[in-house]
């Protein structure tokens, strides 16, 4: 199951005949499994990694550090949760160290982030500072690089 | 005036009477192909690992730029040792019973070179790494063919190495896994084999290259057998499992007498092995088993993916244990290797290479290299079903060939 697990992670696009051959897997059994893995949410969503760059479309990611006044019994995540139901929102977690929620937002440009930073974010209440950190490049992402210059460079046939 | 010769006669007749490789034919063909999707490469689909590379370019910044001793870095030759110890429990000596070479090409021709005399006949079990003849000739010695089946599991049963050993016999090559059968020979097999050596003066050349490949049952080290070690010149490298094809570096492993006469060629050809390919081996050997084990992983999926649709689409498939190769058999498409190859580059664009290129034996198969991205793999091989379902098949070929050599 795992080893479906990490195909997948790596390919979304694999049908479940090219994993039944690579595990040697009988097709149906692997395609039981992906649905249990679905229905019982182990696999989320299957996403695509886009250069949005490349697609000409202007995209600004933010990095907000967060940090919060805990709150009895529920700690961080009733705050954490206010913060992720926003679809600006990418992607939050909870960190060691010096603050407390990192938060990932995506907007059209700079002034459509920093009005929901100052709007959304800052006011929710609990919310005791933010510092905001604009992405100016983005090299690596999700395990890809996006312009990777490393092509094939093998022999077309070699013995 | 005097009439010089043409510059042709005076090439070296035995240079001139060794057949330019069938790959190189082909490989002309493939190149001027375009858009082919590539199954005929020897080498990994992955570039070095990144800690490896970086290894390197600190051992540039620091200077490391120079000769090292004709044997190669005492360091890297301890920690060879150390490996092929933890691994297959023979040991070595780093100081007289190592040699690190440009290669295992290098190590191949140093260890013909160092034993075979004119006349000298060498044992090649085939379908066979197309070097081992040509180096054979070269240093004046006859290559001996042993032909193997699909249905023995390519490798040779000690009965037909017995009875191709004559007075002449010198050596024996071995390489399993196998390029470009996939085979893995078993411990048993081996043994026998072993035997049948041990009861003569036969030498016995063993190219593990692969041997970190290998997917079913588990490597056996030829030096590892009893009575082996000392007439057994062990050559490997570090090109397949770590991605280090351009590098060039490999070494022997064998007793102080041949190392010895395998150094006094190395010195006064190569001199040494480049000390930054040297350092990167180092590195590989020391830090390097998480990302060769990741490959290996990756390897052995694309090698279920590319047995499984070949035999679902009709081609027989012997089960290739090790290296990164499947030897599918064309024999019922009526078609001979080489027509298969240049039919299948002209009307798919997929390259493979043909079987006879390794042998007379290897008649009937086609090479295909598994090292690709699972996207291209899967592309040729739908590409290679369609081009099979056109040829048609002769229905007595279908039937499915389990591996051979496990237990």
């Amino acid at each position: 199951m795992l080893e479906i697990l990490k195909l997948l992670e790596n390919e979304a696009k694999l049908s479940t005949k090219e994993i039944a051959f690579m595990l040697s897997l009988p097709e149906e059994e692997v395609r039981r499994k992906i649905r249990e893995l679905e229905e019982n949410k182990t696999i989320l969503r299957y996403l695509t990694i886009i250069n949005w760059e490349k697609a000409g479309e202007e995209k600004v990611t933010a990095l907000i550090e967060v940090r919060i006044t805990p709150q009895r019994d529920i700690g961080f995540d009733a705050v954490a949760e206010r913060i992720y139901r926003f679809p600006e929102v990418k992607s939050v977690y909870l960190m060691s160290g010096v603050y407390d929620l990192a938060v990932f937002v995506e907007g059209q440009n700079m002034k459509e982030v920093s009005n929901f930073v100052a709007t959304r974010l800052a006011t929710i209440e609990g919310v005791t500072r933010t510092a905001t950190h604009f992405v100016m490049k983005t090299y690596k992402r999700d395990g890809v690089i996006l312009e990777d210059k490393e092509q094939e460079r093998r022999l077309v046939i070699s013995p | 005036m005097n009439k010089r010769k043409a510059w042709g006669e005076m090439v070296n007749p035995v240079v001139r009477s060794i057949p330019s490789s069938g790959i190189r034919r082909f490989f002309d063909l493939a190149t001027e192909t375009k858009e082919v999707i590539s199954l005929g490469v020897g080498e990994p689909d992955f570039v070095t690992p990144w800690h490896i590379r970086e290894a390197c370019f600190y051992s540039l910044e620091k200077g490391y730029t120079m000769y090292t001793s004709n044997q190669g870095l005492l360091s890297l030759r301890q920690a060879i040792v150390q490996e092929i110890y933890n691994k297959f429990g023979v040991s070595y000596n780093p100081k007289d019973e190592i040699l690190i070479t440009a290669g295992v090409s290098e190590g191949l021709d140093l260890a013909i070179r160092a034993t075979v005399c004119p006349g000298d006949e060498v044992i090649i079990p085939e379908p066979a790494y197309v070097s081992y003849a040509p180096c054979i000739t070269l240093a004046g010695g006859r290559p001996v063919a042993l032909f193997t089946t699909m249905e023995q599991g390519f490798c040779p049963t000690a009965d037909q190495v017995a009875r191709l050993i004559t007075s002449r016999t010198k050596l024996l090559i071995l390489c399993y896994p196998n390029n470009p059968t996939g085979a893995v020979i078993s411990k048993k097999r081996l043994q026998e084999i072993a035997e049948v050596v041990c009861d003569t003066d036969l030498l016995v050349i063993s190219d593990e290259i692969y041997s970190k490949l290998t997917y079913q049952g588990e490597h056996t080290c030829t030096a590892a057998l009893k009575g082996m070690k000392e007439r057994t010149i062990l050559l490997n490298g570090f090109s397949k499992a770590y991605a280090m094809t351009g590098w060039r570096i490999g070494y022997a492993a064998s007793n102080p007498e041949f190392i010895e006469a395998m150094n006094k060629i190395h010195q006064y050809t190569m001199l040494c092995a480049p000390i930054t390919a040297q350092i990167a081996a180092l590195e590989a050997l020391k830090n390097g088993h998480q990302s060769m084990h990741n490959m290996v992983k990756q390897f052995n999926q694309r090698r279920q993916l590319m047995v499984n649709a070949f035999r679902e689409m009709g081609l027989p498939c012997f089960e290739p244990g090790g290296a990164f190769y499947a030897f599918p058999e064309i024999k019922g498409t009526g078609l001979s290797s080489e027509e298969f190859s240049l039919k299948l580059l002209a009307e798919e664009k997929v390259a493979v290479v043909p079987g006879n290129a390794f042998g007379a034996s290897g008649e009937g198969y086609v090479r295909c290299s598994y090292a690709a991205s699972i996207k291209d793999l899967s592309t040729a091989l739908q590409r290679i079903a369609g081009f099979v379902k056109r040829y048609g098949l002769r229905a007595k070929t279908n039937v499915i060939y389990k591996s051979l050599v496990i237990g």
